[in-house]
C-alpha cells in the first residue's frame, strides 16, 4: 500500500453545532509532502488533531500507517511525529531535556534516546545550545527544537502544523530547507498545514485547498495554477494597427484573447513556449509591438479564486490564544 | 498487519518523565518552594503563637476574686462563709487550682489533646500545605492545555491516565516535601512532640497525608480536566480552600462544633488526614465520631477509600475526556 494516510468522510462537529471538518476525503502517498492550505479557521488544525489522535472524529474514518485512527490510536501514535503549531517545549527545561522528555513519552530507553537526541540536535543545528534553557531560544530555534522533538521516534509520517507561523523571512527559508532535507534524505512523508501560499508552493508536492471544513481543490501546485486558466501574455501594439484577435486565437495553446484598446490579454498554456509563437505570428503579419509581458499565475490567485476574497471572521477562544502566544514567543 | 512490539516499560517511562518535568520546574525555582510554605508557616508562627489558649487559662487570666458576686449568693450566706474557715480554705484551694498550670493543661488536653494550641495548629498546617498544593495541581493541566503541550502529549503513545497521574504524583511529592519542611519549622518554633513520637510514627503520619493528597489532587485535576481557563481554577481554589479547612479539624477540634458542622467535618478527608498526623506526631487523640482514641484504622480506611475512589475517577475521566 502506497498511501501512508487515507481519509474517508472525516468529519468533526464541535458541541453538536460547529462543523469544523466536513466529510473530507484524501490520501497522502509515501514520501510526498502534502499540504493543507486554507484561511484561519478552515479546519486545518482540526484535521491534524484527528489524524494525530488528539481529537476523536465525529464521523468518517482515517488510516495512518495502515492503522485506524479510531480503533488503533496507540499504534498510530507510535508511527507518527507531530510538530504542533504552538511552541510546546518547556521553557524552564534545556533543549536536550525537552527532547529527552519527548523520547520518554515514546518509551525509548535512555541509552538510545540520548544518542538520537544528539543526532537530532545536530540535524537542526542546535548542538551548541543543547544545555541552554529554552526560554533563551529565538523563535527559529524553538521551531527547530520542536522539529527535533517530532522526529525522536523516527516517525514514518511527520505532521507539521503551520511550521513557519510568525517567523521572519530568513528563518522561514531556513526552516523550509530542513523540511526539504527530511524529504530528500529520509524520504519522509510529511503532512503540513499552512496559510502561507508561497510556503505551500515551495514545499508541497500536492496541495488541498480547504475552506469552511471542505476540500475545495486538490492537486499539484502546477496543476492548480493551470486550473485557473494558464499564463497571461499581454501584448500591446501600435495604435491604429489592424485587429489581430483572430490571428492570435488560431495559435495553438492559446485559450482566450481579450482586446482592450490596443492591448491584448492572452491566456495561454505553457507561457514560455507559446509566447514565441505569438511573437512570430505577429511579426510575420507586420504588426508593431510596443510592449510585451508574460505573467505566471501565482497560488495567490488560485487561492483567492477558490476561497473567495472576503475577510475571515477570527475564531475566538483557545486556538487564537495559542496562536498569539506562538507569535509572541516567535518574536523573542 | 501485525502490531509492532513496543517497549513494555514505556508506560512507567512516560509517567515518570511527565512527573519529573513538573518536579523540575519546581525544584529549579527555590522561590516557588519558599512561597508555598510561607503561608502555613505564617499561620502557624503568628496565629498559632498568638492564639495562646493555654495561656488564657493560666495564672492571672483566671481569677476567682469577685466570683461571689457572680454566684448570686445572698448576703447571709456570704456572712456565714466569711466566718467559716473550712469554706474559705476550699475557696482558696479552688482559686489556686484554677490559676495553676495543671488546670490549663487539663482543659487543653481535653479540648486539643495536647497542652498547647501551637502544637495542635502546627499539625493542622501540615494539612493546610497539602490541601493548597493539591488544589493548585489543577492549574498546571489548564496551562498545559492552553500552551499546547497537552495536545503534544496526547499525540504520543503515553497512556492517557499517566498524563493525569503524573500531575497527581507531582503534587503528592511536592506537598509531602513541603509538609516535611513545615514540621521542621514547627519543631524549631517549639512544637511538643508526643511521648511515643518516633521516625516510624512520623512515617505513618506522612502515609496519611499521602493518601489525603492523592485523593485531593485527583479530585482537583478531575475538575480541571476539560477546563481551558485558569481563572476558573483560581475561582474553584478560592471558593473551596477556606471552607475545606474550616469544616475540618485542622484549626479547631470538631467536638465543639455545632452538630451540622460536625456532620460536615465527618465527610471531610482533611479531618482524617489531620487526625492521623496528630495521633502520630503529638499524640493528640481527640475523639471523632465518638469512637474515641484508637480510631487510627478507621482514619486510614476512610483516607484509603477516598484516595482510591478519586484516583480511579481521575484516571477514568482522563481516558474518557482528556481528548474531545
Amino acid at each position: 500500500m502506497d498511501d501512508v494516510i487515507s481519509v474517508e468522510g472525516l468529519t468533526k462537529v464541535f458541541n453538536g453545532t460547529l462543523t469544523a471538518v466536513d466529510h473530507v476525503n484524501f490520501s497522502v502517498h509515501q514520501g510526498e509532502i502534502f499540504g493543507f492550505l486554507g484561511p484561519n479557521g478552515a479546519g486545518k488544525t482540526t484535521t491534524i488533531h484527528m489524524l494525530t489522535t488528539v481529537l476523536k472524529p465525529t464521523e468518517g474514518s482515517g488510516r495512518v500507517c495502515e492503522y485506524s485512527i479510531r480503533e488503533d490510536p496507540t499504534e498510530v501514535r507510535y508511527c507518527i511525529g507531530v510538530v504542533p503549531q504552538e511552541y510546546t517545549a518547556d521553557e524552564d527545561l534545556t533543549g536536550i531535556e525537552n527532547i529527552l522528555l519527548c523520547a520518554d513519552m515514546y518509551g525509548l530507553p535512555r541509552s538510545e534516546s540520548k544518542e538520537r537526541a544528539k543526532e537530532l540536535l545536530a540535524l537542526v543545528e542546535l548542538s551548541q545550545f543543547a544545555d541552554k534553557k529554552v526560554e533563551t531560544y529565538s523563535g527559529g530555534m524553538r521551531r527547530r527544537l520542536e522539529l527535533a522533538c517530532g522526529l525522536i521516534n523516527r516517525p514514518r509520517v511527520l505532521f507539521l502544523d503551520e511550521p513557519t507561523l510568525g517567523l521572519d523571512v530568513q528563518t522561514r527559508a531556513a526552516t523550509w530547507n530542513y523540511i526539504k532535507k527530511l524529504k530528500e534524505q529520509f524520504h519522509m512523508t510529511i503532512f503540513m498545514t499552512t496559510h502561507y501560499l508561497e510556503e505551500a508552493d515551495n514545499l508541497c508536492d500536492r496541495i488541498a485547498i480547504i475552506d469552511r471544513g471542505k476540500i475545495i481543490k486538490l492537486d499539484t501546485p502546477e496543476a492548480l495554477k493551470e486550473s485557473i486558466g494558464g499564463d497571461i501574455l499581454t501584448v500591446s501594439t501600435k495604435e491604429g494597427d489592424d485587429d489581430v484577435t483572430g490571428l492570435i486565437g488560431k495559435i495553438p495553446r492559446v485559450r482566450e484573447v481579450k482586446k482592450q484598446d490596443s492591448t491584448y490579454r492572452v491566456k495561454v498554456e505553457k507561457g514560455e513556449e507559446t509566447a514565441p509563437l505569438v511573437l512570430n505570428a505577429l511579426m510575420k503579419q507586420g504588426v508593431t509591438m510596443t510592449k510585451l509581458s508574460l505573467s505566471k499565475p501565482t497560488l495567490d490567485e488560485v487561492y483567492l479564486e477558490y476561497t473567495g476574497k472576503t475577510m475571515r471572521e477570527e475564531e475566538g477562544g483557545d486556538s487564537v490564544f495559542r496562536q498569539r502566544m506562538t507569535l509572541r514567543r516567535a518574536r523573542q | 498487519m501485525t502490531k509492532e512490539n513496543h517497549n513494555s516499560k514505556s508506560m512507567f517511562h512516560g509517567f515518570w518523565a511527565l512527573t519529573n518535568r513538573d518536579l523540575k520546574k519546581w525544584y529549579k525555582e527555590p522561590i516557588l518552594l519558599f512561597m508555598s510554605i510561607i503561608q502555613p508557616v505564617l499561620w502557624m508562627g503568628l496565629l498559632g503563637k498568638a492564639m495562646n489558649i493555654g495561656g488564657i487559662l493560666t495564672g492571672n487570666s483566671v481569677s476567682l476574686s469577685g466570683i461571689e458576686g457572680n454566684l448570686n449568693l445572698s448576703p447571709s450566706i456570704l456572712q456565714a462563709a466569711a466566718k467559716d474557715q473550712t469554706l474559705q480554705a476550699v475557696m482558696s484551694a479552688l482559686q489556686n487550682y484554677f490559676s495553676s498550670p495543671q488546670f490549663s493543661t487539663q482543659i487543653m488536653k481535653q479540648t486539643f489533646g495536647v497542652s498547647n494550641y501551637f502544637s495542635f495548629m502546627a499539625i493542622g498546617m501540615l494539612s493546610f500545605v497539602v490541601v493548597f498544593t493539591a488544589m493548585f495541581s489543577g492549574m498546571s493541566i489548564v496551562w498545559d492545555r492552553r500552551l499546547g503541550f497537552l495536545n503534544k502529549a496526547l499525540s504520543t503513545p503515553v497512556p492517557r491516565g499517566a498524563i493525569i497521574m503524573a500531575k497527581v504524583l507531582n503534587s503528592v511529592i511536592r506537598s509531602l516535601i513541603q509538609a516535611a519542611i513545615v514540621i521542621v519549622i514547627a519543631w524549631l518554633l517549639g512544637i511538643q512532640f508526643g511521648a511515643t513520637f518516633s521516625v516510624l510514627s512520623l512515617l505513618v503520619a506522612f502515609a496519611g497525608l499521602f493518601l489525603m493528597c492523592l485523593g485531593l489532587s485527583s479530585l482537583f485535576l478531575a475538575i480541571a480536566i476539560r477546563s481551558t481557563k485558569w481563572e476558573t481554577q483560581m475561582a474553584v481554589v478560592n471558593l473551596l480552600n477556606l471552607p475545606l479547612l474550616f469544616t475540618s479539624n485542622a484549626l479547631f477540634p470538631t467536638n465543639f462544633m455545632p452538630s451540622w458542622l460536625k456532620t460536615v467535618s465527618k465527610f471531610n478527608p482533611i479531618t482524617y488526614g489531620t487526625d492521623v498526623a496528630r495521633q502520630m506526631i503529638i499524640n493528640s487523640s481527640v475523639s471523632l465520631w465518638g469512637i474515641g482514641p484508637g480510631h487510627l484504622l478507621f482514619d486510614f480506611l476512610f483516607l484509603g477509600c477516598f484516595a482510591l475512589v478519586f484516583a480511579g475517577v481521575g484516571i477514568f475521566l482522563s481516558v474518557r475526556y482528556l481528548s474531545r
